[in-house]
């Protein structure tokens, strides 16, 4: 038996500039009732200055089995780097 | 804020189940080289199981300990106290929503939990089936409770799975706030009258005891120490945890003016610091089973709040159907 209600992943831009980070997660009814609770949950201290809550059922991730697949192509691209460029120390601004 | 070893992680450690595709030992190497696992990531039956009873427990520690302290707001002695006391008992509300939400990611529901809570089948910490006498004891509590807490609580910072971690480091962060309102309120009463020093005294003898047994049982039966390191869920032994808190915490009592309610406390010349006397351990075992001084009245008093506030969800649930936002079921696995 599951009678919880909706789960929603919680997000907040903790100031104004940066982006919205992940914080955790909470049950609500709908989604105003997840703003409140993500405020009184999650903010209790001025963490944030924008709430963000997305049903946890949109969420779609990566296979973390699958993460050598995705992720292992881009190791050996060093030359992606700034720092793979040999540069003489007597050339400026570059 | 209170984790305890309490018992028991399921069956025995798993190097005696079969390992054909080497699943255990890579996952094994994950946690030695300190990755953090991730709720979809494999990881042994066991060490899920583990997870969730003491994240489980840890969140209605946190839930039921509102109870002892929410005891005393409506006779808080200035408004003050009063909003610091609100504030704190709101904090432990929401650590327990953060544990409750840790230990959905393993694959269990809220409503499962919530039910295993007020059945009596799940466990909290022993601390708050003691009763807060007088206002005195909202003091030992924040000093002593919260700060034999914050020594189980900052190990779990580093533990190997990441909702739980991550849950700890928010907590820990809230943590301090309580344990520093509550020496502040010991010391108002200390520098107060003689009734209040007696006052002050009489908490710190009625909560010695009980915050020492909060790390759970000795080393020597805990049985389930090694496994837990092994998988740094856990990071000190009980024994090492307490013996932390006994260090730091006999000279705060001595700033205090108060004496540490233990004949045989003495100080270790060789170690450098206190070591107390034997604990009563039968007392533990008596309030873990259910037979401390407020077990059934923490219990009825959740089952009570959860009844009165069913008219409130049901409400809740209807008016999010009727405008299409209706209940669905939760995230799976
Ligand atoms: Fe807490
Ligand atoms: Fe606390």
């Amino acid at each position: 038996m599951n009678e919880d209600w909706v789960l929603y992943e919680v997000f907040i831009r903790s100031r104004s500039g940066l982006e919205h980070k992940h914080v955790g997660s909470l049950h609500a009814a709908d989604a105003r009732m997840a703003i409140e609770h993500a405020r009184d949950t999650y903010t209790r201290r001025q963490e944030g200055v924008s709430l963000w809550v997305v049903r946890s059922s949109e969420i779609v991730a990566s296979d973390p089995e699958e993460a050598d697949a995705l992720f292992e192509p881009a190791r050996d691209k060093v030359y992606r780097h700034p720092t793979f460029y040999a540069i003489p120390d007597e050339v400026k601004n570059l | 804020m209170y984790t305890q070893a309490l018992d028991s992680a399921g069956s025995a450690a798993p190097q005696g189940e079969a390992d054909e595709d080497g699943r255990l030992e890579r996952f094994q190497a994950r946690i030695d080289r300190d990755e953090k696992i991730e709720p979809k990531d494999w990881m042994p039956e066991d060490y899920r199981q583990t997870l969730i009873r003491q994240i489980a427990q840890h969140a209605h520690s946190e839930i039921v300990g509102m109870l002892p302290e929410g005891n005393w707001i409506t006779r808080a002695p200035s408004l003050r106290r009063k909003v610091v006391l609100i504030a704190k008992v709101q904090d432990e509300g929401g650590h327990g929503m953060y544990l409750y939400s840790a230990a959905e990611t393993l694959g269990v529901s809220r409503t499962t939990l919530i039910e295993q809570l007020l059945s009596g089948r799940a466990k909290y910490s022993s601390i708050f089936n003691y009763p807060t006498l007088t206002w005195a004891d909202i003091g030992a509590i924040g000093w002593l409770v919260d700060g034999a807490a914050i020594m189980n609580q900052i190990p779990l910072c580093r533990c190997s799975y990441g909702p739980y971690a991550r849950a700890m480091v928010r907590i820990c962060k809230e943590e301090s706030f309580h344990q520093r309102q509550g020496y502040e309120l010991m010391l108002a009463l200390a520098r107060g009258s003689a009734a209040q020093r007696a006052m002050a005294q009489d908490a710190l003898n009625r909560w010695w005891w009980p915050s020492l047994m909060m790390f759970g049982p000795s080393d020597a039966h805990s049985v389930h120490t090694a496994q837990s390191m092994r998988w740094k869920i856990k990071r000190f032994s009980n024994d090492e945890l307490r013996q932390k808190f006994i260090s730091v915490t006999v000279p705060q009592a001595q700033y205090l003016g108060l004496t540490v309610p233990d004949p045989e406390l003495r100080w270790d010349e060789a170690a450098q610091h206190y070591r107390a006397g034997p604990i009563n351990w039968s007392e533990f075992h008596a309030v873990l089973k259910g037979d401390g001084p407020c077990n059934r009245e923490r219990l009825a008093a959740r089952r009570e709040a959860h009844e009165a506030g069913r008219w409130v969800r049901e409400a809740a649930a209807a008016y999010a159907e009727k405008h299409g936002a209706g209940a669905v079921p939760a995230r799976s696995g």
